[in-house]
């Protein structure tokens, strides 16, 4: 809402000299924060000028310019070149002298042009921020404007005016207006304050017909609840809008059109009250309101021809419908500019409907915004009568008694206060009288009762519902400051829990191994999620965006995969060429062929019952914690005396057992295979049979589709089930002192069978008294058969009880090696 | 008394014997050359292991005279060889060390330096500042139904806020599936399974439809609190806010609130925070919003409103982020380029 401070002024008493500053902070404090200030940003000499003769002169450009001789009040006229055309001699103008500043800014100085020297410039209202208009230059009988020569044109046109604007909450519609806010200004900083609306005396026209035929009520409320009608005739068309009224609807960010439009505006704005002029010459008879009907058409005022909902309130005439109710008025009727007969409406329409209309269609319009929040129903009838008084004023039209007054609103209940409560729940102390003051201020009606007050709400206060939003007012009005500072003693609490302790520790453990957290958006296209969250191809079953903000990005990621690799991308890009990222975040993993989603919600005012609850409980696709990681480029950079090594496999599957190791999870790694994985370089991460998952290269040739190097290593786990895993109380092997024999041993065997299985086999063999095997090399080449392979381990053995002799280590040894041996032709290498 | 070949053992010969030896180790330069001089002077065929051999032919009662000038030889020059034996071993070793030095600014490095995501760093350490205070930290989904993200919120679908928020919805959109526009859904699950006192902050992700810029970002964080008992008042929610300003900002730390609307809560505040440390100067700062939880979200919950009330409040960590860290862009945080991270280390 923006506010000039000359308007808010009429209701208000603001100290002259008051600033943009001073306004914002009074109005902050009752609740509405500052967004901006407006203002003209013009500085002059800006004077009153009379043409006193102009000669045409057609320039070689094919244009034809003005030499004007001005009378701006001073011994002699001035010089000016100008452009336009549509003056006369004896007109009086505006003239900006040299020195002058317009908006722009655009500073005004003395100027040789077309062969003359230009002593100022003759403004357009456009030049100086009064409209759009720059057809021709400003007339000041255009504005009903005929002021002495020479006079400061600044304060007669109104732009030495300025306005504040502030963010009005939903509950405050009644701030929509300078009554409101002006109602506010007091309150903060209790001024004296002059309700408008009781400037002007409502009339009892009467005779036109309005019939209520809503059958489709919404939520049980009929459309309208008050409509208030009046014909004005005999209005002259060629009436402008004065000058005063032209600035403050420019500087409350409304265009001037015409008399009859920017009287209807203006008291919109003054009174909160969205009203409507119909030209009455085009009405047939009288109103009838109803719902529409499915897929009707109707053509509003902006020329567009909208479809109709079922839900959408219409205004008929009896050739069909004039208006879509509280949200703009119809072509057909619109005032033109040979209007002289207007009928003059306002109403009050069920907010509800109204935004669904306007939410529909789109067509938050001025009104519509007003009606979503709740209009005083005590208005319309104040709204009309102010219209009509502004149209006598300024239109010479004459209202008479054609109209109507329908009123079926329901006052405001009462609230029940209990003495006390404001100071339970704010916590600071109210005297009685501060309470009863504060309410009373706000325009309440407050009455003692036995246990407080009953305090009924005024009508353009509908949010004041219940003993909580009296309270806010009553601090509100003293002001927050009053609130003390007081720690409250929670009961003593669990710490987090072990997933939110082992999630963290997941994340640090692997930042302090090098890795950078990175956090994606998890906005992707589907093709990224068939191709990531699925180690097979044939699509995965994700959650789709009605409305995303990248068509291509619509689907919900399933993967942590793809925005790990837009990013090294992005680094990449800024020739970061060794990367090692992870991030820690949730995926969305609907279930394949699953339905996800609940029918129409239940209230928010009850607890829904435990069936109901259990059913939105579980409208929610699975949404697991995953950490995923990838590496490009070098892990260690060559430096003096140390070459490179390249990120590869080993970093993807270093961070998952690493994780695994940590989280105290164990988990397996086995041999495997993803779609987007090289075929010989994927790993799968299994707890026990379930995989939970994937360590890999990326498949070299989606590496380059994705200007990646060909080498970039992969990782992703469900953090949650690796956390599922990990041990709860680890109950550790006693710590054998005696001395440990150690054997080293190499194997023959087959290049396709995996170390891995070979160590598990060694494991098994050796008994209990091994105490750790590690692979140690694994040689192809010389000596080696061709398809085989020699896998090197070094094997520590231990006792509990007594020093291991050389013999029994061996004997150990030799046992395990003829497990290996018989299991897959492994052969001792000598 | 001789021996073939063997001088007499008189005390000028082993004292000769001896000052030879003690001379040929001092001589010895490297412990190469000392070794040689070893087993000139103190091997087998030394003179004095040759004076030693021919003891057993010394006549027995000069036996014992000609043994002790022997041993007391030989205990002169063992003593001189270990004396210059250590000598060399030290100055070698200082050589070797000499020779091992290196420039330890130029020393490769096979550690790899990592970090937290700042913003992850700021939800911790701002929910570690409520469990230090005994409450909990609840989660909740991210993709959440339209009942708890909006009508147990007193915001039913024709609620003037509701359509403020700019959320995404999941398609089909009558499924009533959105991206939370707020951790607050977190709050009314808590308010309906946990037990009453109850004090709990929820960070996480939330999603708001508004293109990437210097100051928005649709994908973000907030912390949210919500602590429902018997009695609470808008003070202690000052107070709660105060004391966590302080953890954050410093003792100075003050909390403002200004009367605002929030469809949650009755009353509602808009709460400024004085940032005694900010670079340019203490500044009153916007950080968020607060209130007592409105009576209706109350009985979404199934509470008697009269007979618990509690506070609720909330925060953006990118916001905070940026104006506690003095930072212009917001896209820095969500680009995901290392250099930014990385100046953060783990600690934030």
């Amino acid at each position: 809402m923006r506010v000039p401070i000359s308007w808010l002024r009429e209701f208000v008493a603001i100290p002259e000299d008051v600033t943009f500053e001073q306004v914002h902070a009074a109005l902050v404090k009752v609740g509405f924060e500052e967004e901006d200030v407006h203002s003209f940003d013009v500085t002059g000499p800006v004077v009153v000028g009379k043409v006193l003769e102009f000669t045409p002169e057609p320039q070689s450009n094919g244009k034809t310019i003005n030499w004007v001789q001005v009378d701006v009040g001073e011994d002699a006229p001035r010089g000016i070149v100008c452009g336009a055309h549509n003056f006369a001699v004896g007109d009086k103008v505006v003239v900006s002298l040299p020195g002058a500043v317009l908006p722009g800014p655009f500073p005004i100085a003395a100027r040789k042009t077309y062969g003359h020297v230009s002593d100022g410039m003759m403004a357009s209202a456009r030049e100086l921020g009064l409209g759009d208009e720059h057809d021709g230059i400003l007339l000041l009988k255009n504005l009903g404007l005929d002021p002495e020569v020479g006079a400061d044109a600044i304060p007669l046109l109104g732009i030495d005016d300025f306005a504040v604007e502030i963010n009005v909450t939903p509950d405050r519609g009644y701030a929509f207006s300078i009554r409101g806010v002006a109602r506010e200004y007091a309150h903060s900083t209790g001024a004296a304050f002059r309700d408008p609306a009781d400037a002007v005396t409502p009339s009892d026209a009467h005779g036109f017909s309005v019939t209520v035929a809503d059958e489709a009520p919404i939520r049980g409320n009929i459309g309208v609840s008050v409509f208030m009608a009046r014909a004005v005739r005999g209005i002259d068309p060629t009436r402008p809008t004065p000058a005063w009224m032209v600035s403050r609807l420019t500087l409350a960010g409304i265009r001037s059109i015409s008399l009859v439009v920017d009287i209807s505006n203006y008291v919109m704005l003054e009174l909160g009250q969205p009203n409507h002029t119909y030209d009455l010459d085009k009405l047939r008879g009288g109103f009838t309101i109803r719902r529409a009907k499915a897929g009707e058409k109707f053509e509003t005022l902006d020329g567009q021809v909208r479809t109709l909902s079922p839900e959408d309130l219409l205004i008929d005439d009896e050739s069909g419908p004039v208006g879509l109710a509280g949200v703009m008025g119809g072509a057909s009727t619109e005032i033109s500019d040979s209007t002289t007969n207007v009928l003059v409406e306002a109403a009050n329409w069920d907010p509800v409907t109204i935004a669904r209309t306007a939410r529909r269609h789109k067509l938050w319009s001025e009104a519509a915004r007003r009606y979503e929040r709740g209009v005083d129903p005590k208005v319309p009838a104040v709204g009309v009568a102010r219209v009509v008084q502004l149209l006598e004023e300024l239109g010479g039209g004459t209202g008479d008694d054609l109209g109507i007054v329908l009123d079926n609103s329901v006052p405001p209940s009462a609230i029940e206060l209990p003495d006390g409560y404001v100071t339970s729940l704010i916590g600071a102390e109210f005297s009685a009288d501060e309470v009863t003051d504060s309410l009373q201020e706000i325009g309440t009606t407050v009455v003692a009762s036995d246990s407080g007050w009953t305090v009924t709400p005024p009508t353009w206060r509908p949010d004041l519902t219940d003993r909580a939003t009296l309270a806010e007012e009553v601090a509100r009005i003293v002001g927050y400051d009053r609130i003390p500072s007081v720690l409250p003693v929670a009961p003593p609490g669990r710490g987090l829990t072990r997933e939110q302790r082992l999630r963290r520790l997941a994340s640090s453990s692997l930042a302090a191994g090098g890795l950078t957290e990175v956090l994606a958006y998890p906005f992707l296209a589907q093709a990224s999620n068939d191709q990531f969250g699925s180690p097979e191809t044939g699509g995965v079953a994700a959650m789709k965006i009605a409305n995303p903000l990248d068509p291509d990005a619509a689907w919900l990621r399933t993967s942590l995969l793809p925005g790990l690799i837009a990013i090294a991308r992005r680094n990449l890009s800024r020739g970061l060429t060794d990367l090692s990222l992870y991030e820690v975040g949730t995926v969305f993993r609907p279930v394949a062929g699953h339905t996800y989603g609940s029918g129409p919600l239940p209230a928010g005012d009850q607890r829904p019952s435990a069936e109901v609850l259990e059913g939105l409980r579980a409208s929610i696709p699975p949404q697991p914690w995953h950490v995923g990681a990838l590496f490009l480029g070098d892990a260690v950079t060559k430096q003096p005396g140390q070459p490179s090594v390249s990120h590869g496999l080993s970093d993807a599957l270093g961070a998952a057992q690493h994780l695994a190791t940590v989280l105290a999870s164990p988990i397996t790694i086995t041999t495997g295979s993803h779609q987007a994985m090289h075929p010989g370089r994927t790993a799968e991460l299994r707890s026990g049979d379930r995989v939970i998952g994937y360590a890999g290269e990326l498949l070299p040739s989606l590496a380059a589709d994705l200007d990646l190097p060909r080498v970039v290593a992969v990782l992703e786990l469900d953090l949650d089930a690796l956390i599922a895993l990990s041990i709860t109380e680890v109950t550790p092997s006693p710590i054998l002192g005696l001395p440990a024999a150690t054997q080293d041993l190499s194997l023959v065997v087959s290049s396709t069978v995996s170390a891995g299985d070979v160590l598990a086999l060694l494991v098994e063999g050796a008994g209990e008294l091994l105490e750790k095997v590690t692979l140690v090399d694994d040689y192809r080449g010389a000596g080696v058969p061709d398809g085989s392979k020699s896998l090197t381990f070094a094997l520590r053995f231990r006792a509990a009880d007594r020093t291991l002799t050389q013999a029994e280590a061996t004997e150990a040894k030799n046992a395990a090696v003829a497990v290996a041996a018989a299991r897959v032709g492994a052969i001792l290498r000598e | 008394m001789t021996v073939s070949g063997t001088p007499a053992i008189t005390e000028t010969a082993i004292s000769q014997a001896a000052d030879a030896a003690i001379a040929a180790f001092s001589a010895a330069t490297t412990v190469a050359e000392l070794r040689l001089a070893r087993a000139a002077h103190a091997g087998e065929q030394s003179p004095l292991a040759q004076f030693n051999a021919s003891l057993k032919s010394v006549a027995p009662e000069d036996r014992a005279t000609a043994g002790k000038l022997v041993g007391q030889g030989r205990a002169r020059v063992a003593e001189a060889l270990s004396a210059r034996e250590a000598e060399l071993a030290v100055a070698e070793e200082n050589a070797r060390l000499a020779a091992e030095a290196v420039d330890v600014t130029a020393v490769p490095s096979r550690w790899r330096t990592g970090s937290r995501h700042p913003l992850s760093l700021l939800m911790e350490h701002m929910g570690d500042v409520f469990v230090a205070m005994g409450w909990e930290v609840a989660e909740g989904p991210e993709l959440e139904n339209e009942w708890f993200n909006f009508d147990s919120l007193n915001m039913d679908e024709d609620h003037p806020a509701r359509s403020e928020q700019d959320t995404f919805f999941i398609d089909p959109v009558d499924a009533h599936l959105v991206l939370r526009t707020q951790t607050s859904p977190v709050q009314i699950r808590s308010l309906l399974t946990r037990e009453l006192p109850l004090y709990v902050v929820s960070p996480g992700k939330v999603f708001r439809k508004d293109e990437l810029d210097a100051t928005h970002t649709p994908v973000f964080h907030q912390i949210e609190g919500i602590a429902i008992d018997r009695g609470l008042t808008m003070a202690n929610l000052r107070g709660t806010l105060e004391h966590l300003a302080r953890a954050m900002f410093g003792e100075e730390a003050q909390i403002r609130l200004r009367p605002n609307y929030f469809p949650f809560t009755e009353p509602s505040a808009e709460m400024d925070v004085w940032q005694p440390n900010a670079k340019g100067g203490a500044r009153w700062v916007e950080w968020g919003g607060c209130g007592m939880v409105n009576r209706n979200v109350l009985r979404a919950a199934g509470i008697d409103p009269d007979e618990y009330q509690g506070f609720a409040f909330g925060m953006g960590i990118e916001r905070t982020l940026q104006f506690r860290n003095d930072m212009n862009d917001m896209r820095d945080m969500v680009e995901g380029d290392i250099r930014f991270s990385q100046q953060f280390g783990m600690v934030v």
